[in-house]
This record gives structure tokens, C-alpha cells and sequence, in this order.
């Protein structure tokens, strides 16, 4: 049991900024950051959530793993990076605005955003495209529970994100390793599937600045660059939008970017995988082992052209 | 600059008292990476520690071997013959973290199956380069000794040149494994190609000397 709040509680219910502000927290917050040690989501719960049928029963990575070894270049690209340089990050006021091809464009604060839907704890496997992988108890709701509160039009194929742009906070956007501000894309099916989640925490609370707070993409099928950090803009369009990778090495990460065992990364075998933790390495299940979910989103589609 | 003794090596100026020291000293030094390394994986402080392993290994052979590469130009600069008596050590060491780092490669990430490694070896050309780098290292570190430089005489010279198609195959592994950063196999890349410009240049002086001393009579027609 990771969350000792009842789970009649609702998010609604709950004030996060004042939670955020909560000064107890914050010094055992603090305390947890200075031992480097696993903050335990069990006495300090700050966000509640309902359980998934979702949610995966396999091993946790620890708190410490999944807050310091990070790919998040907005602060560097070095795995400890983010965990040492995002300390100046703001997450909070916070807005994103989602436009395009709807009825209904808007911009939600992140307190509106956290009580769109109720919040539920979902279990997930993370795939990294450079071969390793954890399970990761996030905190979220669907991406489909926002999209339907602006209402895509007809027109609308494609889902376009964008993360913040603020060097003066991130100290990797300084340089020009990827074009800042960071893209992402989904196709709208796939944007609307179930598994697919916006995460506003992890282990009980809300997600630390290193894993993309205050709010981000998960999307447990594809590998974890998909799962774009720090959201500010979502845009439904007509055509398929540029995302970072692609734009960086459009030969070695494709818009879909599928965990498939089968296709290699040009540059190194995907067949197998380390769960952190892990000695020996595993064999890496297609689509992450979400196969029997997502497969029929690409029934027809040649997955080698479409990786 | 002419020796007319076998040896392949210019006769040793006097050798300082503390050179024995100072090479126990360096031999203990050289192995404080590893000790670093074993110690941040021991004390559970890398959360992927294979990663941290090959890493580490394969940064500390590069650094090595550019260490190795410096040690001429340095008694060059300095005068200090007996600076090249701690060379060998400084490439045995890069030898010795490069054969810790192919093992890591081999054992902890591919459990030694071979056809996967053989695939890997062809396929992938991050890992060519590297494992023609360790290879070509092999025989530099079997005739490092007295022994072996006296019996090949000129040709360990020749052999051991050698080691600059091994730095470069070694730069240009770090290179192409990068996913898109390469800050760091830069900064290899750029002292590497410092030590070899030296040499290049140094080169090219020689031969445009002895051009004018073997013909001066050309020269003045």
C-alpha cells in the first residue's frame, strides 16, 4: 500500500498549492534530498489516488532510482544532471494551453489540470531507447480525459506538445544539444488510447522537477523520449508534427518510436533490455508489453518504415 | 640525436634518485579510478553500475593512452629524458583499463554470448572501432618489455607506432556511441589531435632539414 490516505478522498478535495507549500514536507523533502535516499511515499503522501487494473505488479524501482538517473537534457546530458541542476526550476504557477483543431481552445492551470479527472496510480514499465528500463508508479489522469474538454474537430489527426523554454531555470537549454523548446507528437488514436497518461506525480507526490514536472506525457508503449516533460502547449493539428529526436536524427529515432524488439536502433541491438536494479539483463517485450492494448493501433502498418 | 649503440633507445642521461619513488607513487595513483569506480558501485551511489563500469573504464583508457601520447612531447619540451621511462607504465595502464572495459563489455553485458558479441563486432561500427582498438593494443603490451625491445630492435619502433591508430580508432568509439552530446569524445578528439599536429609538424620540419643537408648543391644550381 503506497497511499495511506482513504481512497474516498477525492483530488478535488485537496488544495495541491497548499500541499506544495506545505512546510513540513518541504523539510522532509529536504532531509530525503540531502541523505539521497528514498523519500518512502508511505507517511507523507501528498497526492491521493485510486488504484489501476492498469497499473502493472511487477518490482518498483526505487525512489532514488527513478529521481537520480534521468534523461532530461532541458538540464543536461548527463544521467545525475537533472537531479544536481533542476533545483531553480519553478513548477509552479504553471499553465498550458491547448489549442489548434478544437472547439473549445483553452488554458488550464495546473490546479484545474489535477482535478480534471479523478487521479489514479498507474504502475508502468519505461522503456529507454538506449536499452535500459524501470517500473515507475506515476500519478496521473488520462491524456483523453483533457482532450475532451476542448473538443477536437474533425480536422484533427495529430497531437502536438511543446515543453517550456526557459533557460534562464535550465541550465541545458544553454546549449543547442536538441532545438529548444523540446516537441513531441502522438497521433490523435494514439493520444486518446487508455494507457496513454498526463503524470502530475509519482510515488505518492508530485513530480519532482528532474522527471518533468509539473506535468507530463507518459506513454509506456513507446520509448521514454516520447514521454515529453514540463508541459506548456498541447495542439491538435492535420499533420504529423516535428518532434525533437526526429528533428536531431531523423536516420535513428522515428515520430513513432514503438518499443519493438525487432528494429534496431541503427546504432545498437533493442532486443534486450536492463531493468535497473537487474544483474542480467531481459529480453524487451514489443510495444513494452503492452501489446495486447496498443497492437491494434498499427494493425497494417509496416512497423520497420514506421519505427 | 645520432646513436651509435645497438640499443633502440638514445642512451640514458643520468637517471634521478627519485625516480623509483615517483613510479611507486604513479603505479599506486593510476589505479585510484578503479578504486573510485569500485568503491561509487559498492556503496550503491551509480543506480545503472554496468553502465558506470564500462564508462568509467572506457574513459580512463582514453585518458591513458593520451597520457602515453604526451610523455615524448613533454620531455621535448622540458628536457627531461628520464620522463620517458614512465611511459610504458602510463601505456600498460591504459591497456589494463581497456581490457577491464572489454570484459565488461563481454561479461556484464552480453553474459559472453558469442554469437551476439560476432553480431555486434560486424553490425555495429561503435563497436568495431573499439574492439579493433584493444586488439591492435595487444601486441604493444606483450613486447613492452626489455626483452622484446631488444630482440625486434628498429622494428618495436615501428611496431609501436601502432599506438596512434589505437588512440584515434578509440576517440572515434567514444564518437559514434554518443546518442547526440559529444561535449566529451570532443575534448578527447581535440587533445589527441593536438599530440598528433606536434608530431606531424615536427615530422615535416625534419624532413624539410635534412632535404636541405642531403642537397645543398641542388638547392644552390
Amino acid at each position: 500500500m503506497l497511499i495511506k490516505r482513504p481512497d474516498d478522498i477525492l483530488p478535488s478535495e485537496i488544495t495541491p498549492q497548499d500541499l506544495y507549500l506545505d512546510r513540513r514536507r518541504f523539510l522532509l523533502l529536504g532531509a530525503a534530498g540531502a541523505a539521497g535516499l528514498a523519500l518512502s511515499g508511505n507517511a507523507f503522501a501528498a497526492l491521493a489516488a485510486k488504484k489501476s487494473l492498469l497499473s502493472t505488479g511487477e518490482r518498483m524501482n526505487t525512489l532514488k532510482e527513478i529521481t537520480g538517473y534521468n534523461n532530461f537534457y532541458e538540464f543536461g546530458t548527463d544521467k545525475g544532471d537533472p537531479a544536481e541542476y533542476s533545483g531553480q526550476f519553478k513548477p509552479r504557477p504553471w499553465a498550458v494551453t491547448v489549442d489548434g483543431d478544437v472547439l473549445k481552445p483553452r488554458t488550464f492551470s495546473i490546479e484545474q489540470l489535477m482535478k480534471l479527472a479523478p487521479l489514479e496510480e498507474r504502475i508502468y514499465r519505461l522503456r529507454c531507447v538506449e536499452g535500459w528500463s524501470m517500473v515507475i508508479p506515476w500519478i496521473g489522469f488520462p491524456l483523453s480525459a483533457l482532450l475532451k474538454q476542448v473538443e477536437p474537430t474533425g480536422k484533427a489527426k495529430y497531437v502536438a506538445f511543446q515543453s517550456v523554454l526557459r533557460p534562464s531555470e535550465m541550465p541545458g537549454q544553454r546549449d543547442d544539444v536538441l532545438a529548444w523548446p523540446y516537441r513531441e507528437g502522438l497521433r490523435l488514436d494514439e493520444a486518446m488510447h487508455p494507457l496513454a497518461i498526463l503524470a502530475v506525480g509519482l510515488y505518492g507526490n508530485v513530480l519532482p522537477n528532474q522527471n518533468g514536472a509539473p506535468i507530463r506525457l507518459i506513454v509506456p508503449w513507446k520509448y521514454g523520449f516520447k514521454g515529453i516533460k514540463s508541459i506548456v502547449r498541447i495542439t491538435l493539428t492535420d499533420k504529423q508534427p516535428p518532434t525533437s529526436w526526429n528533428l536531431a536524427n531523423a536516420h535513428e529515432y522515428g515520430f513513432y518510436s514503438n518499443v519493438n524488439p525487432e528494429v534496431d536502433h541503427p546504432r545498437w541491438s533493442q532486443a534486450t533490455e536492463r531493468r535497473i536494479g537487474d544483474f542480467f539483463k531481459r529480453k524487451t517485450l514489443m510495444f513494452n508489453g503492452y501489446a495486447d492494448q496498443v497492437a491494434g493501433l498499427y494493425r497494417g502498418m509496416d512497423l520497420r518504415k514506421n519505427f | 640525436m645520432a646513436a651509435p649503440t645497438p640499443s633502440a633507445r638514445p642512451p640514458a642521461p643520468g637517471l634521478p634518485r627519485f625516480l623509483g619513488p615517483l613510479k611507486a607513487l604513479l603505479f599506486i595513483a593510476a589505479l585510484l579510478p578503479l578504486a573510485r569506480a569500485a568503491w561509487i558501485v559498492a556503496s550503491g551511489q551509480a543506480v545503472n553500475p554496468i553502465e558506470f563500469i564500462t564508462h568509467s573504464t572506457g574513459t580512463w583508457t582514453l585518458t591513458f593512452l593520451l597520457i602515453t601520447l604526451t610523455v615524448s612531447p613533454l620531455k621535448r619540451l622540458t628536457g627531461l629524458g628520464w620522463l620517458l621511462k614512465l611511459r610504458r607504465m602510463a601505456g600498460l595502464y591504459a591497456y589494463f583499463y581497456g581490457v577491464l572495459h572489454l570484459a565488461t563489455y563481454l561479461w556484464l553485458d552480453k553474459f559472453f554470448e558469442l554469437h551476439a558479441i560476432a553480431r555486434d563486432i560486424v553490425k555495429r561500427p561503435f563497436i568495431t572501432v573499439g574492439f579493433a582498438a584493444i586488439v591492435l593494443m595487444t601486441p604493444l603490451a606483450v613486447t613492452s618489455t626489455q626483452g622484446w625491445m631488444k630482440r625486434l630492435k628498429r622494428n618495436w619502433g615501428k611496431l609501436h607506432k601502432l599506438v596512434y591508430p589505437v588512440a584515434i580508432l578509440g576517440v572515434l568509439h567514444y564518437w559514434w556511441l554518443v546518442k547526440k552530446d559529444v561535449s566529451q569524445p570532443a575534448l578527447y578528439a581535440t587533445i589527441l589531435a593536438i599530440l598528433l599536429a606536434e608530431r606531424l609538424i615536427r615530422r615535416w620540419a625534419e624532413q624539410a632539414k635534412q632535404r636541405r643537408l642531403a642537397t645543398p648543391a641542388s638547392k644552390a644550381a
